[in-house]
C-alpha cells in the first residue's frame, strides 16, 4: 500500500501550485483553473484522510462528492460571468475589470 | 389618548397628508392647518397644565408609559412639568412661524416632510421622560437637519451640513455612552428619568465620568465653547426656517438636556465638576459676543450672538439655584423667540438683496420700513431692552447667579454681565450699518417690503417677545415652581 | 393719589397709539394728539404736586414717602423682586413737574419746528416713549425699576438722536451715546447686584430708611481690594449715573448727541435725562452719606473737575449746540458736586437741596437756551455761530428770551440760576474751600462763554444772508414756549426750596449769604464784561488771543482729544487687539482643530483605502501570507 505521505505530497503540491497560479495569473480562466487545482487538492486530502485514518466511515467521501458537485456549479457560473465579461470588455484580464469600482 | 402624544401624532398626520397633497396650495393648507393645530394644542396644554398643577403635587403631569422593549426596560414614557410646557409652547410658536417663513420653497413637499420629521423629534424630545426615547427623538431631530441644509441651503451647504451633523453626532456619541452608563450604574432596572432620579442612585465614581459625558454631549448642541463652530457655518448655510428652528428650538434641546439629564440625575458630580463647565460657559458668553463684533455676515453675527446667549443658558444652569435656573429657562425661551425673529428677518432681507454682507447694505429703513423696524425690535430684544423678553431673562440670570454664596461664582457673573455691553456694540453696529445711513447699493431701491406671510411670522414672534417682556410674572412662576424638586436634589 | 398712575399711562398709550397707527394719521393730527396727551400729564402732575406739597405730603413737619401703587412684576427670590410702582416724595414730585412742563413745551415747539419733516409721527411716538420712561424713572419705588426705565430712556434717546437716520453722523452719534451709557450701565447693574446681595432688597424705602442702617449693617466688615463693599457698590452705581449725566470721562457722548433734532436736545440732553444721574445719587443719598462717605467725596471732586473741564471746552466751540452741550455738562457736574459736598440733617443738607434746586432751575433755563438755539437754527439753517450775527434785529423775541436765559445761567440776580448756584457755593464753602473756588471759577467761565455765544449770535458783525433765506422770527408755536420758559427762568429762583426739599425730608431755613453771593455776582459780571468787550462789536481780538494761546487753544477746540482717546481704545484696542484675534482664533484654531480632525480622518481613511483595492489576487496573496505567518507562529512559537 502506498504510504499516506505520498498522497499528501501530491495534494500539497497541487494546492500550492493552485495558489501560485491564482495569485500570479492575470487571465481569469487560468485563475479559475488554479482555483480548481486548490479545490481538488483539498478533495484529495479529504479522501486520503478518510481512507487512512477512519477506514470504517464514509464522511470524507461524501464530502468530496458534494464538493465536486458544487465546484461544477461554481465553475459554470464563473465561466458564464467570464464569457459575459469578455463580451463587454473584449478580454478576460482580471486587472481590467474595474467598472464597478470606479 | 394622552394629550402629549398628540404632539407627535399631529406632525405624523401632517406628513401623511403631505404625501397625498398634489400642489403648492394643498401643501400650504396642510402645513398651516397642522402648525395652527400644534399652536392650539400647546395653548390647551398650558391651560390644562395650570389647572392640574393647582390640584396635583406630582413632579410630572400627564404621565404615561408604554413599554416597547421589555428586555432593556425601554418604554415610551411621557410627562411634562412647567419647563417642558414652556419649551413645547416655544417650539410650537417657532414651527408655526417657520411655516410662514418658508412660504415659497422649491421642492416644497419634500422640504416640509423633513420639516415635520424635525418637529416630531423636537416635540418628542420635550415630552419624553425615558432616557432612550429621549435619545431616539433627539436623533430624529438631528438627521433631517443634514438634508434640510444640504439640499435647500445656500453657500457652502454640503460642507456646513456635513460639519453640523458630524459634530452633533460626535456629541451624541458621548451622550449614548452617558445614557448607557446611567442605565447600567443605576442598577439597570429602568430608563425612566423620574425613577432614576427619585428611587435609584448612581455611585459618585460613575458620576464623575458620566456627568462630563452627558453634559458635553448635550453641550455641543447648546454651542458650548469650544464645540460651537458648527453653529456659524450651519446657520449661514441653512434656509431661513431651518435656521429659525435650529437656533430657536434645537439649540434649546442642548440646554434642556443638560439640565434634565446631566444635572438632574447626577447632582453630586454637578457640584464637584460644575466649575469646569462654568468656566467654559463663561468663556462662551464673552467670547461669542466678542466674536460677533467683527463679523460681516448677518448670519454669522447672529450665530455668534447665539453662542453667547446659549452660553448664558448653560452658565445659569450651572449656578444651581432656583433664580438662576429660572432665568436659564426664560433665556432659552427668549433667545429662541428672538433668534427666530432675527433669522426670519435675515432670510427676508437676503431674499431681496441677495447679500448678507453688512458692508454691502445700507439705508434699508428707507426701502423696507416694516422689516427694518422689526429688525430694530429684534436687536433691542437681543441687547436686553426692558419690556422685551431678553431683559427679563438676563436679569433673572444675573441676579440669581450673583446670589451664589461663592466668590468665584460671583466674579464669573460680573464677567458674564460684560456681555451686555458687547451685545449692544454688535447689535447697534449692524443696525446702524444696514438699516440706517444712506442707501448703499442703488439696486436695492424699490425692493418690496415684507409680504403678508412674512408679516405673520415676524409679528407673531414680536408679540410673543413683547408679551413675555411685559408680563414675565406668569412664565417665571410656572418655571420656578417646577424647579423646586430639582433644586431640592441639587442642594445636598 | 392712585390717579398718579395716569401720568405714566398717558404717554405710554400715546406711544403705542402713535407708534402703531401713526403712519396712517396726518402728521398734524399725530402731533396734536401727542401734545394734548402731554398737556393732560402735565396738568395731572401739577395737581399731584399741589396736593403733595400743600396737602397730604407733610405729616408733623416731615415729608412722607407715599406709595400709591406698587405691584410685583417679576420675582427672583422671596426677598428680591422687581416691583413696578409709584413713589411720591419731594424730589420725585418735583421731577414730575419739571419733566412734564419741559416735555409739554417741547411738544408744542416741535409742532412748528419739525413741521414737514419726514417721520413726524414717529418723532412724536418717541417723544411720548421718552416722557413715559423718564416719568417712570423718577417715580421708581425700587432700584431695579429705576434701572428698567433707565434703559428705556437710553433707548428713546438713541432713537431720537438718530432721528435723521439717513445722516451717517447722526447714526454714529446715536450709537456712541447708547454704547457709552450702556457701558456705564454695566457699572450700575453690577452695583445693584452687589448692593442687593448684601441687603437682600431693591426697595428704595428700605435701603434709605433709618439713615441707611440696613446697608451699613449688612455690608459691615466686608471689603474687596481694600475698599469696603458698600463703597464699591455705591461707586459702581454712581458710574451708571456718571454715564447718563455725562461726567468726565464718560461725557463724550453728549456733545455728539446734538445731532438729534434741537427740541430733543432741549428735552433729553439738557433738562431731563441727563440729570437722571444726579437724581439717582440724590435718591440713594442716605446710602452714600452713611455707608460710603469716601465715594461722596469722590463724586464732589469728579463733579468739580468736570464742571471746569467742560466750561473750558465750551469757550472755544463754534457749533452753538455744542457750546450748550458743554455748558450742560458743566452745570450737571455742579449739581453732582453739590451732592458731594452735602451733609445730612438740618442746615447741613444744604448741598443736597442746592443740587435739586439747581436741577430745577437749570431744566428751565437750559431748555430755553436750546429752544432759542433751535429757533435760530430754524432761521439760519446752520449750527455754526460763524454764520450768525446781528440776529437781534430779525428775531427780537428769541433774542430777549435767550438773553434772559443767559443771565439766569450766569447767575445774575434776580434770575433763577443766581439763587440755586448761590446755595451750591454756600454748601461748598462750608465743606471744602478748594471745591468752592473751583466752582467760582467755573461760574465765571460760564458767564463768559454764555455771553460769547449770545453776542456772537445776536450781535457782533452782520453776516450776509441770502435773499430767500432772510432770517425771520419763528412762528408763535415756537415763541410761546420760549416766552413761557423765560418767565419760569425769571421766577423759579424765588421758590423757597429748602421748605420742600432736604435730605432728611424736614424743612429748614436758608438765607442768602451776601458775601458769597457778592463774590459770585462779581465773578459773573467780570465774565460778562470780558465777553462784551471781546464779542459785542465783533472785533478780531478773540482770534489774536486764540493765536497767542497756541497749543492750549487747539487742545480745547478738539475737546482735549478725549474723543480720539476713546476712539483709540475702542477701535485699536478692543476691535483690533481683542475682537479680530478672537475671530482669527475661532476660524483658525478652534474651527481649524475641528476641520483638522475631519482632515485626519479623511487622510487616514484614504491611506487605508489602498488596501481595499478590489484586486482578488492581492487579497489572496495577503491571505496566504497571513496563513503562512500564523502557521509558522503556531508551529514554532508554541504559544
Amino acid at each position: 500500500m502506498i504510504p499516506m505521505e505520498h498522497y499528501l505530497i501530491v495534494s500539497t503540491l497541487m494546492f500550492f501550485i493552485g495558489i501560485y497560479g491564482f495569485i500570479t495569473r492575470k487571465n481569469m480562466i487560468a485563475m479559475l483553473i488554479s482555483l480548481e487545482l486548490v479545490i481538488n487538492a483539498v478533495d484529495i486530502n479529504f479522501i486520503v484522510f478518510n481512507r487512512y485514518l477512519f477506514p470504517g466511515q464514509l464522511e470524507g467521501m461524501f464530502f468530496t462528492l458534494f464538493s465536486i458537485a458544487i465546484t461544477a456549479a461554481e465553475t459554470t457560473v464563473a465561466l458564464a460571468i467570464i464569457i459575459n465579461v469578455y463580451r463587454k470588455i473584449g478580454n478576460v484580464n482580471v486587472g481590467n475589470i474595474n467598472k464597478m469600482k470606479n | 389618548m394622552n394629550i402629549l402624544s398628540l404632539f407627535v401624532l399631529v406632525p405624523l398626520l401632517m406628513m401623511l397628508f403631505l404625501f397625498a397633497s398634489k400642489n403648492m396650495q394643498q401643501i400650504r393648507t396642510v402645513m398651516v392647518t397642522g402648525a395652527s393645530a400644534l399652536l392650539v394644542l400647546a395653548a390647551t396644554l398650558t391651560i390644562m397644565f395650570i389647572q392640574q398643577r393647582a390640584i396635583s403635587t406630582d413632579e410630572m403631569l400627564f404621565v404615561d408609559s408604554i413599554v416597547w422593549y421589555a428586555p432593556l426596560n425601554i418604554a415610551y414614557a411621557v410627562g411634562v412639568d412647567g419647563i417642558s410646557v414652556v419649551m413645547i409652547v416655544l417650539s410650537s410658536i417657532i414651527v408655526f412661524t417657520g411655516v410662514f417663513s418658508s412660504w415659497n420653497m422649491n421642492m416644497a413637499k419634500e422640504y416640509f416632510l423633513w420639516y415635520c420629521l424635525l418637529s416630531i423629534g423636537v416635540f418628542g424630545f420635550f415630552i419624553s421622560i425615558d432616557l432612550f426615547t429621549m435619545f431616539l427623538f433627539y436623533e430624529v431631530a438631528l438627521i433631517p437637519m443634514y438634508l434640510l441644509i444640504g439640499l435647500w441651503g445656500t453657500g457652502r451647504k454640503e460642507y456646513s451640513a456635513m460639519k453640523l451633523t458630524l459634530m452633533l453626532m460626535g456629541g451624541s456619541a458621548f451622550l449614548m455612552i452617558g445614557i448607557i452608563g446611567i442605565y447600567y450604574f443605576s442598577g439597570h432596572a429602568t430608563m425612566n428619568l423620574l425613577e432614576i432620579a427619585n428611587n435609584l442612585h448612581i455611585p459618585i465614581e460613575a458620576q464623575r465620568w458620566l456627568f462630563p459625558a452627558t453634559f458635553l454631549g448635550f453641550g455641543v448642541l447648546g454651542a458650548l465653547f469650544p464645540f460651537h463652530t458648527w453653529s456659524p457655518d450651519g446657520h449661514a448655510s441653512a434656509p431661513t426656517a431651518v435656521s429659525m428652528l435650529h437656533a430657536g428650538v434645537l439649540m434649546k434641546l442642548g440646554g434642556y438636556g443638560c439640565f434634565r439629564v446631566a444635572m438632574y440625575l447626577m447632582p453630586e458630580a454637578a457640584h464637584e465638576l460644575g466649575w469646569i463647565f462654568l468656566i467654559l460657559t463663561g468663556i462662551s458668553v464673552v467670547y461669542g459676543a466678542l466674536g460677533a463684533v467683527v463679523q460681516t455676515d448677518l448670519k454669522y453675527i447672529n450665530a455668534y450672538s447665539s453662542v453667547s446667549h446659549c452660553g448664558l443658558v448653560l452658565f445659569a444652569i450651572l449656578m444651581m439655584n432656583q433664580t438662576a435656573m429660572t432665568g436659564a429657562i426664560m433665556q432659552m425661551l427668549s433667545h429662541g423667540l428672538m433668534t427666530a425673529l432675527f433669522f426670519a428677518l435675515i432670510g427676508l432681507i437676503y431674499g431681496r438683496t441677495h447679500t448678507r454682507d453688512i458692508r454691502e447694505m445700507g439705508g434699508l429703513m428707507k426701502i423696507m420700513p416694516f422689516a427694518a423696524m422689526c429688525y430694530v425690535i429684534a436687536g433691542l430684544a437681543s441687547l436686553g431692552l426692558p419690556g422685551l423678553s431678553g431683559f427679563v431673562a438676563e436679569m433673572t440670570i444675573f441676579v440669581g447667579a450673583f446670589q451664589h454664596a461663592d466668590l468665584f461664582h460671583r466674579i464669573l457673573t460680573i464677567a458674564a454681565c460684560c456681555s451686555i455691553v458687547i451685545t449692544a456694540v454688535y447689535i447697534l453696529r449692524t443696525v446702524g450699518k444696514i438699516l440706517y445711513g444712506p442707501v448703499q447699493d442703488q439696486h436695492h431701491i424699490g425692493l418690496p417690503d415684507a409680504k403678508w406671510y412674512e408679516k405673520v411670522s415676524t409679528v407673531g414672534l414680536i408679540v410673543a417677545i413683547a408679551a413675555i417682556g411685559m408680563y414675565p410674572f406668569g412664565v417665571s412662576e410656572i418655571i420656578s415652581n417646577s424647579l423646586l424638586p430639582i433644586i431640592e436634589k441639587l442642594t445636598i | 393719589m392712585e390717579y398718579s398712575l395716569l401720568i405714566l399711562i398717558t404717554p405710554f398709550v400715546l406711544f403705542l397709539l402713535l407708534g402703531l397707527t401713526g403712519h396712517k394719521m396726518k402728521p398734524n393730527v399725530a402731533g396734536i394728539i401727542g401734545t394734548t396727551g402731554m398737556a393732560l400729564a402735565a396738568i395731572l402732575s401739577y395737581t399731584i404736586a399741589f396736593q403733595y406739597f400743600f396737602g397730604v405730603g407733610k405729616v408733623d413737619g416731615v415729608f412722607q414717602q407715599i406709595i400709591p401703587i406698587n405691584f410685583e412684576w417679576l420675582r427672583f427670590t422671596d426677598n428680591l423682586h422687581i416691583d413696578l410702582g409709584i413713589l411720591l416724595d419731594p424730589i420725585s414730585v418735583m421731577m414730575l413737574v419739571v419733566i412734564t412742563t419741559v416735555s409739554l413745551m417741547v411738544h408744542l415747539y416741535s409742532l412748528a419746528y419739525m413741521h414737514g419733516e419726514k417721520g413726524f409721527q414717529r418723532y412724536y411716538a418717541f417723544l411720548s416713549l421718552f416722557s413715559f420712561s423718564m416719568l417712570g424713572l423718577v417715580v421708581a419705588t425700587n432700584i431695579f425699576q429705576m434701572y428698567i426705565f433707565w434703559e428705556l430712556v437710553g433707548v428713546s434717546s438713541y432713537s431720537l438722536i438718530g432721528f435723521y437716520y439717513t445722516k451717517p453722523s447722526a447714526v454714529a452719534a446715536s450709537k456712541k451715546a447708547f454704547i457709552v451709557t450702556r457701558f456705564a450701565d454695566l457699572g450700575f447693574l453690577v452695583g445693584i447686584l452687589l448692593l442687593s446681595f448684601y441687603t437682600k432688597t431693591f426697595d428704595f424705602a428700605t435701603l434709605t430708611a433709618d439713615n441707611a442702617s440696613l446697608v451699613v449693617n449688612s455690608t459691615a466688615g466686608a471689603s474687596f481690594l481694600g475698599l469696603s463693599v458698600a463703597a464699591w457698590a455705591t461707586a459702581l452705581i454712581f458710574m451708571g449715573g456718571a454715564g447718563k449725566s455725562a461726567m468726565f470721562p464718560l461725557h463724550i457722548w453728549l456733545p455728539d448727541a446734538m445731532e438729534g433734532p434741537t427740541p430733543v436736545s432741549a428735552l433729553i440732553h439738557a433738562a431731563t435725562m441727563v440729570v437722571a444721574g444726579v437724581y439717582l445719587v440724590a435718591r440713594l443719598f442716605p446710602v452714600y452719606f452713611f455707608s460710603a462717605p469716601e465715594v461722596l467725596t469722590m463724586i464732589a471732586y469728579i463733579g468739580v473737575f468736570t464742571a471746569l473741564f467742560a466750561a473750558v471746552i465750551a469757550i472755544t466751540q463754534t457749533d452753538i449746540k455744542r457750546v450748550l452741550a458743554f455748558s450742560t455738562i458743566s452745570q450737571i457736574a455742579l449739581m453732582m458736586a453739590a451732592l458731594g459736598v452735602s451733609g445730612f440733617g438740618g442746615h447741613d443738607g444744604l448741598g443736597y437741596m442746592a443740587s435739586m434746586f439747581h436741577l430745577f432751575t437749570h431744566a428751565f433755563f437750559k431748555a430755553l437756551l436750546f429752544l432759542g438755539a433751535g429757533s435760530v437754527i430754524h432761521a439760519v439753517h446752520s449750527n455754526d455761530m460763524r454764520d450768525m450775527g446781528r440776529l437781534h434785529k430779525y428775531m427780537p423775541i428769541s433774542s430777549i428770551t435767550f438773553f434772559i436765559a443767559c443771565l439766569a445761567i450766569a447767575g445774575i440776580p434776580p434770575f433763577s440760576g443766581f439763587f440755586s448756584k448761590d446755595e451750591i457755593l454756600v454748601a461748598a464753602f462750608h465743606h471744602d474751600k478748594v471745591i468752592f473756588y473751583a466752582i467760582l471759577v467755573s461760574a465765571g467761565l460760564t458767564a463768559f462763554y454764555m455771553f460769547r455765544l449770545y453776542f456772537n449770535i445776536f450781535w457782533g458783525k452782520e453776516k450776509t444772508y441770502t435773499e430767500h433765506h432772510k432770517p425771520h422770527e419763528s412762528p408763535w408755536l415756537m415763541t410761546f414756549p420760549l416766552v413761557f420758559l423765560a418767565i419760569l427762568s425769571c421766577t423759579t429762583g424765588l421758590f423757597d426750596f429748602s421748605e420742600f426739599i432736604s435730605p432728611d425730608k424736614m424743612p429748614f431755613a436758608t438765607h442768602i449769604d451776601w458775601t458769597i453771593a457778592g463774590m459770585a455776582i462779581a465773578v459773573a459780571v467780570i465774565g460778562i464784561t470780558v465777553a462784551t468787550i471781546l464779542y459785542a462789536k465783533g472785533s478780531d481780538k478773540p482770534a489774536q488771543m486764540a493765536k497767542s494761546l497756541g497749543r492750549f487753544y487747539t487742545a480745547t477746540l478738539n475737546k482735549f482729544y478725549l474723543d480720539e482717546v476713546w476712539m483709540f481704545i475702542t477701535q485699536s484696542v478692543i476691535f483690533k487687539m481683542i475682537c479680530e484675534p478672537i475671530r482669527w482664533f475661532d476660524r483658525n484654531v478652534i474651527d481649524g482643530s475641528m476641520n483638522g480632525l475631519a482632515w485626519v480622518t479623511q487622510k487616514s481613511s484614504s491611506a487605508i483605502k489602498g488596501l481595499q483595492s478590489g484586486q482578488v489576487q492581492f487579497y489572496a496573496w495577503v491571505f496566504v501570507a497571513g496563513s503562512i505567518v500564523i502557521a509558522i507562529l503556531v508551529l514554532f512559537c508554541k504559544v
